[in-house]
This record gives C-alpha cells, structure tokens and sequence, in this order.
C-alpha cells in the first residue's frame, strides 16, 4: 500500500471517482473499502479537478477506477487504498488444472468458501500454499543468472516446470545460495541471488508479474512455420494454423463458434492449452470444466486436465474483470512459454472484451469512434495478437503461444470494427457462415471466403486444386440456380458433385463422433489422397441421374470410412469398395490435374 | 437510518436528483407526492448530487416533494404465500390479496460461481416434435422464442409451461397487453397450475421503470425456490420491451448509445438475467424460456443479436410453426445421446432433406422441370411440415422419431437419405 488517500467522490455504474490525496499512477491498483470489503479496482484515468468543471473540493486531483466487483452499496467518502502495483498475475508451479476468474481468484476453493454465489471482495491466494513440490536444482552458488533463466525444476504432471529467475530481476545475478533437492512449497525460499551492487534478494518458486506487459525474455522471435495440428480436416488440410501463429474465428451465434474451440481445445497437438472464457456463457465453461479430467490426451493417455488452465469470466460476471482475463490468460501462456513448450490460447470471446472496453470509455465520456467502441480498440486488439509468437530463448530452446481467438459479430456481419480490427493482425481467418450452420454442415467454417498465410500439412498443390474444384462447383451451383439442372451439361453437373462431395465427407466432420471428429495427420493425407484422386479422375458417367446415384453411394461409403478405426478391417473393405467404385468409372485424369498426378507417382 | 429531503433540483424523464448525503449506490428511496408514493433507486452518485429513477415515473412530481432514503436496495418477500399471487413490476401486489413483508430478498444478487454448476443432462418433454426432436428444451437452459409480433408465442410459452413437469412457473411480464396477462392468468387455472405459479406482471400501461424490475424480481424469487430444491420454469415475455425501456433510460442518463441507440452494456445486461438459469449441485434448478420479438422480422437488431449469443439458442417462430432453420437448442447434445440411438443421426438427416426440399421448392417456383429427385424432395417437404412441423401435433418423442422414420420410407430409398447403415437396418420400416 503506499501512503496515497482517496476517497470516493462518484459512483456511475462500475466507475467509481475517487478523490486523491497524494500520488497515483496509471493502472495502479486500488481497493474501495465498502462494508468490510475491499473491493479491487484499478485507475483508468487520472485528472485535475479545476479541468473537470466539478465543484472545488478538498482534494487536488481525482482518479477514475473501474471496479472488478458489483458497486451496489458504496457510499460518497468510502476510503480507497491504493497498492502502487499493477494489475498483476502470480506465476509458479500448480497453475495446470486451475480453474481461475478473470482476476486469478481459484474457482473451486471460492466456491469451498463462498458456497453457490461469487462473493464480492473476496481475493484468494492463487497458488496451494501447503502443496510441497519436489524440486531439483540446476544451478549452483557462484553461478550468474538474469531474468528467466533456469534455477532448478519441479515435475507438474507430464511437464517439468522450470523454476525461473523472476522476469522483473532487470540485473545480473550471482546465486548466493541455493536449497538442495527434496521438497518445498511455492513460499519458500528456495536461492538467494546477489545483483551487482551486492544486494542480496530471497528468491522463492513464485512472483508475479504485470498482466498488461508482454514478457519479452527471449533472444529473437522466429517465424511462424511449423503446423499447429488441429486434427479438424477442413483446418490442417485448407486452413492451417502454425505454431505461434494467430487466428480468429468470427461467426454469428449459434454457427458453432464454440463447439469448434472446444474441439480444438482437446485434440490440438501443443503442451498446454489455455483456455480464456470471456464473457461468454456459464454453461459451455462447466461443460469443458466437468468433461476435461475424464477425458484421455490421446498424446500422453493422461486426462486432458493436468494440460488445461481455464480463465472464466462469464458473461454475467463483472464487466471489467472481462478486460483483465483474457491479459491473465496470455501472461500464463507466456510463462509456460519460457520452459520451451507450446501453448495454445483459446479466446472465446474477444468481441466481449471489446464490448468490455466499449462500455468503460462510454462510462468515461471519451468521444465514441465506429459504433461507439473507443477509438485506441484496433491498437489495443493488434498488440494483445502480437503476444503470440514463435520464440529462441536464451538456453536455445523453443517455444511457443498460439492465439485463437472467436469473434461474434453483431447481426453476423463481418463490416464491424472488432472484426476488421482483428482481420488485420491474424495470420488466419477462418469465418463461419449462418448458411453452412442452418445446413448442419460442421465445422460451418466457409472454405472459400476464409484463407490462412501459413504452410499446412499437405501438399499445396493438392489442396489447391480441392479448393478450385470447390469454387468450380460453386460456380455450377450458382448457374443451376438460374438455368436449373436441365440447362445445365453433365460435364458441369459432375464437377458439382464432386465439390458437393468433398464437402460433405471431408470438410465436414463429425465433432461428437469419437474416431471421425479427430482425423491424424496421417489419416487426412492418407484419405484425402485418395479424394484428389476421384477429384481428379474423368469419369464415364452418361446422365445426371446416373452422376447423383454414383456420388451418392460413394459418399455413404464414404462417410461410413470416415467413422470406422484407422486400418481397422472395416477401414480396409471399405476402403477397397470406394476405389472399386472409382477404378469402374474413371477412364483417365483431368488435363489440369496430370502434373500434380505425375509429381505424385514420382 | 432514514433521512428525509424535500428539495428536488432537477427532473428529467423518470431521474430526479438531489442534494444528500450518505447515500449508497444502487438504494432505494421513497418519493411522496401529490399523486401517491413510489419508490426510487439511485442509479447515480457525484459529489453530493444524488441521481434517481422513479419506478411509477415523475408525472406530477413537485421540486417540493418527499424523497426518504430507506437504507437499503429494491427487495421482495420471499415465501410460500407466493404461490398463485400476481405481483406488479414493484413487487405490490395485482390481484386482490394482501401485501407481503415478510422474510425480505434483495434482488439482483451476485452471480453462481461456474464451479458450482453442473451440466444439465435432464430433457424438457414439450410434447412437440419441432422441439423434443429436433431442438430438446433441456433442464436449466435459457432460451428465447425468436417471433415478429402478431406470431402466438404466448400461446407457445403457455404450452411449454403447462406441459412441462416443473414444480413452480414464475412468468415475468413486461410491456404485456392486458388480455395477454388475461389470457396467461385463464390458461394457467383452467389446467390447474395457477396454483404453482407466481405472476410479476408490467403491463403496457404502467410506468416504464416497473418494467426493469420485472426479470430481477422473478429470478431472484426463482432463485430462492431453486435452492430450496425445486424445479423452476421462469417465462419472461417479451425481453424486447425490457431492452427498449433501458434503451428510454440510457438517453434520459446521456449516455452514448452504442448501436440503434441502446447502451453499450446491452450484452451485459441481458446476460445477467438470462444467466440466472442454472442447474445447482444438490439443489434445485431454474429453466428459463423467454420471448424476443423480432421488430421487422430482423434477426440482426441488437435484441436478438445480442439475446442470441447469450442464450443457449432460440426457437425461431415464424408463421405459426417453429421453423427448423435458425431454431437451435445448443444443450440438445447432452440430452440427444441418450434419448433414442437414431435421435441425432435421424434430427441431422430430416433437416438436411428438408434443406434440400427448400432448394427444390425454389428450382419450382422460377419454373425448372422437376427431376425425379426433385419430385421426391417434394413429396417429403409436405409430409415434413404436416406430421413434424405443425404446432397441433403432440406426440411423444419415440414416436416422433418412428414417424420420421416412416416419412422416409414413405419417399426415398435407403441410400438415398444418407443415414448410417447400421441404423437403417434398425429402424427402417419394415
């Protein structure tokens, strides 16, 4: 606490002024005694009051905060205390499997506390205080350490969590002392670290760090190349995410936004998944918060919790923690990052932070830019991506943050500023149409309107003739349309068909099916293989009656190959009626498909 | 701790202010005048200015009237003695029954803690195919009826509450008609549910400001009874006019509205409504259904946009039928599973074909000669709309599903709608 005194002069929703005696700092976080509570805020502007045309009163200067908690109940002249500190997270070992809200509160230990409603002023230590890890050390006295190099480590699940310098040691270290393996909590004092002017710092397993400040302890930040697996067909084939890569995901409601993070979340192949529930609803949270620790990461047979860090701030939870959780959620992915591993971060959703922000700069009477959002959202949007990254860190390790994000633009229109805002900084967009969703077509990511900048899993020029064979197709059905089918050559009603035919057993999938809703890398090669090649083959097929029967019975066969076991003996007859099929048809490849055929053989 | 003041400074719209101190945010107030009393709320503190919105509005109010602040926010009796009552926005009493005091709630209370909840895995049995089908009501969900005026969603609200096996309905009228509130109040007695229900009725005619309190008082009430273990329906109609009368206030505080002149915090304020719905560990739950009307039939206003993506889906009605298109229940999967094994796969594949039988019917009108495929696709759409879609079916889920079986047999082959094989030999008519 530092010695500033304020109180409050004005109560507007969550904003509460407050008069200030003393000095404040921007973004420094204070807390309004109200009743017995303290209630967290944080500073979000700081004036004189001659400028704001108020009454003179007895204090200089007043500090506008946005208050974390319900205002109900605070009075003109409450006392405020303020901490000189940002808003910050708590880092060190024990994160994994937490369930957290926006501020870092525990979830299970509030409810321990509090029983079925989320207490307001209640604040608890993020971290288990009793929980002993067993820790071993890297380094010993004499050695010199900076920021976010390795002290030693302690096993978390599957991860050896690294045990860092804290990242706001700005000097160089000599370690003094340093504890000998065997088993100590996140308090202790585990070294002792002595800076350049000989003054020595107790350092433990835990510290903390500024939300809003990207840590920036690494020694370059590497392109993005390397393929994110999602195990979702239309995305490792069409769309593609690379590890430390960025994506928004924008669609109207109920287009299957969620459902498709959720999917994502499970089957993705990185270390850690984040996920950051931003003022979305309650009841999706509890869905992934209940199934998580039955369900097995098929990478490690270890239930998918020991890999997950949920942040939750629902949508009826105080607006302006939203603002906090998703900065919580990407300073912990930062921090795993430093250990070398990859993390995948979940944003679900941004326009409700955006929403978040919208609603204090209305509070704050600032002049409203497009639809009323603040006019700083595109830049506030843009660095929050750019936390992602693929980075070399000091030891020469590897690691990475991965951002996905959802947008949910109002009526479903894709024009609005937090879409176009995010649509500038991602490296993919995968958009979902109403029409796909209403079609029960999932994931209802339209293949031809979204694209992506990153380097997939496949060969391109297969993939890109799939896409031109679904524009083609595209193209056909637009014309049927108006000249119907009898105007329409078999020639083209063929090509339509196989557009038709890709989409519905390959870019669909399945997301509640067990084997067909995560397709391996190995499998989509394997499979879409043997598509190109029904793609790609000119087929002797006389009418369009003919055409549908024949696509018809391939798809059944299809669909049923997509839900039986990789290589199973179902997998294997399947698999060798569907080339039937095909070789009983196919009198030779498409002139524009005979280089990649060639390319292929070779 | 009452204090009483008697000089109002300003009034505009239904927000008076004055000078007071020691007063707290978001407390109630009661302002005397010529025309009676009503209550107020602070909804604005600054410096020693106090900013209230009066619940029966300030017609008639005098710069000389009472204004007594009452140490503590709105609140309602909570008991038993509820049940078969009607209630106005302000929790006084509609019919001729004597006012309650007793075991006081505040409303408006702190969110559940997500820990808490559970996943809901109990369907609502309707009786209507277009739900129990193909978008299951399922326990502790919230979902509105998406409707333009003049569709009988009431009608629709009305059903659902009757046949429903809920322990108590609380229905949360704003802005309704008269013969609407009527017409809920006979329906409700007549099958003998009145008896279980409470009614927090606005209607048109009273003060706009009533008709914020409504859903905070219902649900609080709700919330009271679900932790007592009951199973709570909560009927809000219609959330349009609770949005629309925020949207009055919003432009009488200046604040700077966001998108057709509704506040910025409309998402956040629906929320916490709708968000009310839960499913507690070891207690009871609230289900809530709520109506949206549509102005201009257009899903993309900031009422149903935002509703939308609170909610866990929306019925779509439009001419009298829920229409399968933009109908969703999102909780469907958690209940669908375990219902009938063909329920999911039979829900996706009816509407894909009668997706298909929408193109066909479209390929028709402009004139196109009908396939043989086309033909069938029509032939299906009728049948369709007439067992499935018509709102006077009320049949059983099982059968529901047999007679989807049946119109299929009625007009594809068995490749030809594209269900799984093994489920076909099961339940293809024989």
């Amino acid at each position: 606490m530092t010695d500033t005194k304020g109180k409050v002069i004005g109560v507007n929703g969550n904003m509460v002024t407050v008069g200030i005696e003393g000095t404040v700092s921007m973004n420094e976080v204070a807390y309004i005694k109200v009743g017995g509570k303290n209630l967290k805020a944080e500073v979000i502007r700081i004036r004189s009051d001659r400028r704001s045309g108020h009454r003179a009163s007895d204090w200089g200067n007043s500090a506008e905060l946005q208050v974390y908690e319900m205002t109900r109940g605070i009075r003109i002249g409450d006392e405020v205390d303020f901490t000189g500190e940002l808003l910050s997270v708590r880092l060190g070992p024990g994160l994994l499997q937490q369930i957290y809200d926006g501020l870092q509160n525990p979830l299970p230990e509030l409810a321990e506390k509090c029983g079925f409603f989320l207490e307001r002023g209640e604040y608890l230590y993020p971290l288990s205080q009793t929980a002993k890890w067993e820790f071993s050390p890297s380094v010993k006295a004499g050695d010199s350490v900076e920021a976010a190099d390795s002290l030693g480590s302690v096993p978390e699940g599957i991860f050896s969590h690294q045990i860092m310098v804290p990242f706001n040691f700005y000097d160089t270290y000599k370690v003094k002392t340093i504890k000998p393996q065997g088993q100590y909590t996140v308090t202790e004092t585990i070294a002792e670290l002595e800076d350049s002017k000989g003054k020595v710092f107790p350092v433990s397993m835990n510290f903390e760090w500024p939300v809003k400040r990207p840590v920036s302890h690494y020694i370059q930040k590497l392109k993005p190349e390397k393929p994110m697996v999602t195990k979702s067909r239309i995305i490792d084939t069409f769309l593609p995410v690379a590890l430390g890569g960025t994506y928004c995901i924008p669609g109207p409601f109920g287009a299957g936004k969620t459902v498709l993070q959720q999917v994502t979340s499970r089957n993705a192949e990185v270390d850690i998944v984040i996920i950051a529930a931003c003022g979305e609803r309650a009841g999706e949270v509890v869905e992934t918060l209940k199934e998580f620790p039955e369900l097995k990461d098929p990478r490690t047979g270890r239930s998918l919790m020991e890999r997950t860090i949920i942040i939750c701030n629902t949508s009826s939870m105080p607006v302006a923690a939203r603002e906090a959780s998703v900065y919580t959620a990407v300073t912990l992915a930062e921090y795993y990052r430093q250990m070398g591993l990859n993390i995948l971060l979940l944003a679900d959703s941004t326009s409700r932070w955006a929403q978040a922000m919208r609603e204090m700069s209305g509070r704050l009477e600032e002049i409203p830019g497009e639809e009323a959002f603040p006019a700083y959202l595109e830049s506030v949007i843009a660095s929050f991506y750019e936390r992602a990254g693929i980075v070399q860190l000091r030891n020469g390790k590897i690691g990475s943050v991965t951002i996905g994000g959802t947008v949910s633009p109002a009526g479903g229109n894709f024009e609005e500023p937090v879409t176009q805002a995010t649509l500038k900084v991602v490296g993919a967009f995968h958009g979902l149409s109403r029409e796909r969703s209403d079609a029960r077509k999932y994931p209802a990511i339209h293949p031809l309107e979204s694209w992506s900048k990153y380097t997939g899993i496949m060969d391109k020029k297969q993939t890109e003739y799939g896409r031109q064979v679904l524009f083609q197709g595209n193209d056909v059905a637009q014309m049927m349309k108006v000249v119907g089918e009898e105007g329409t050559s078999t020639e083209d009603y063929i090509l339509y068909q196989k557009s038709e035919f890709l989409d519905s057993i390959y870019l669909q999938q399945n997301s509640f099916d067990p084997i067909d809703s995560a397709a391996s890398v190995e499998r989509q090669k394997y499979s879409f293989r043997l598509i190109f090649d029904i793609l790609s083959a000119k087929l002797n097929i006389p009418g369009k009656e003919e055409a549908r029967t024949y696509f018809n019975t391939l798809r059944q066969n299809f669909l049923d190959w997509n839900v039986s076991e990789w290589q199973s003996g179902q997998f294997k007859e399947l698999e060798s009626s569907i080339r039937g099929q095909l070789a009983a048809k196919k009198t030779g490849v498409e002139e524009n498909a005979q280089d990649i055929v060639k390319n292929l053989e070779n | 701790m009452q204090k009483v003041y008697s000089r109002i400074e300003t009034i505009a719209g239904n927000v008076i202010s004055l000078t007071a101190d020691d007063v707290q945010y978001g407390e109630l107030a009661e302002v005397t005048s010529a025309h009676g009393k009503s209550l107020a709320e602070v909804i604005r503190l600054n410096r020693s200015t106090v900013s209230l919105q009066v619940y029966s509005g300030t017609r008639g109010i005098s710069t000389g009237d009472e204004v007594r602040f009452l140490g503590h926010p709105m609140q309602v009796s909570f008991s038993d003695n509820l049940l078969g009552r009607v209630f106005d926005g302000s929790g006084k009493p509609r019919d001729r029954g004597s006012a309650l005091s007793e075991n006081l709630i505040e409303i408006g209370g702190p969110s559940v803690n997500p820990a808490k909840r559970i996943i809901p895995r109990n369907m609502v049995r309707t009786g209507i195919p277009m739900i129990d089908l193909f978008n299951t009501l399922v326990v502790s969900q919230k979902l509105p009826i998406f409707s333009v005026s003049g569709e009988p969603y009431n009608e629709l609200l009305a059903r659902i509450a009757m046949q429903a096996e809920v322990d108590i309905i609380i229905l949360g009228g704003m802005g309704l008609k008269y013969d609407d509130y009527l017409f809920f109040k006979e329906t409700l007695e007549s099958g003998g549910a009145m008896s279980r229900s409470i009614f927090f009725v606005h209607t048109a005619s009273d003060p706009i400001v009533e008709c914020l309190l409504v859903p905070d008082i219902s649900l609080a009430v709700a919330e009271k009874f679900a932790l007592k273990g009951k199973k709570v329906l909560v009927l809000l109609t219609d959330m349009t006019n609770f949005s629309d009368a925020m949207k009055e206030i919003a432009i009488t505080m200046e604040q700077v509205p966001s998108n057709r002149g509704y506040p910025g915090d409309l998402y956040s304020q629906l929320a916490s409504r709708y968000e009310k719905a839960v499913d507690f560990e070891g207690a009871g739950s609230i289900t809530v259904l709520g109506v949206t009307t549509m102005p201009g039939d257009d899903v993309t206003h900031p009422v149903p946009d935002n509703t939308g993506y609170i909610t866990e889906g929306q019925y779509y009605l439009k001419n009298g039928r829920i229409e399968p298109f933009g109908s969703l229940s999102r909780l469907k999967q958690l209940v669908n599973k375990d219902s009938r094994e063909d329920h999911r796969s039979l829900m996706d594949g009816m509407i894909k074909l009668y997706a298909a039988y929408k193109e066909s019917l479209e390929k028709k009108s402009m004139g196109f000669r009908m396939s043989d495929w086309d033909n069938k696709l029509l032939k299906y759409g009728v049948l369709f709309e007439k067992e499935m879609m018509d709102l006077s079916v009320n049949i059983p889920l099982e059968q529901a599903l047999d007679n989807g079986w049946k119109i299929f047999a009625e007009c594809f082959t068995k490749e030809e709608t594209n269900m799984r094989s093994d489920l076909v030999n099961k339940f293809w008519p024989k």
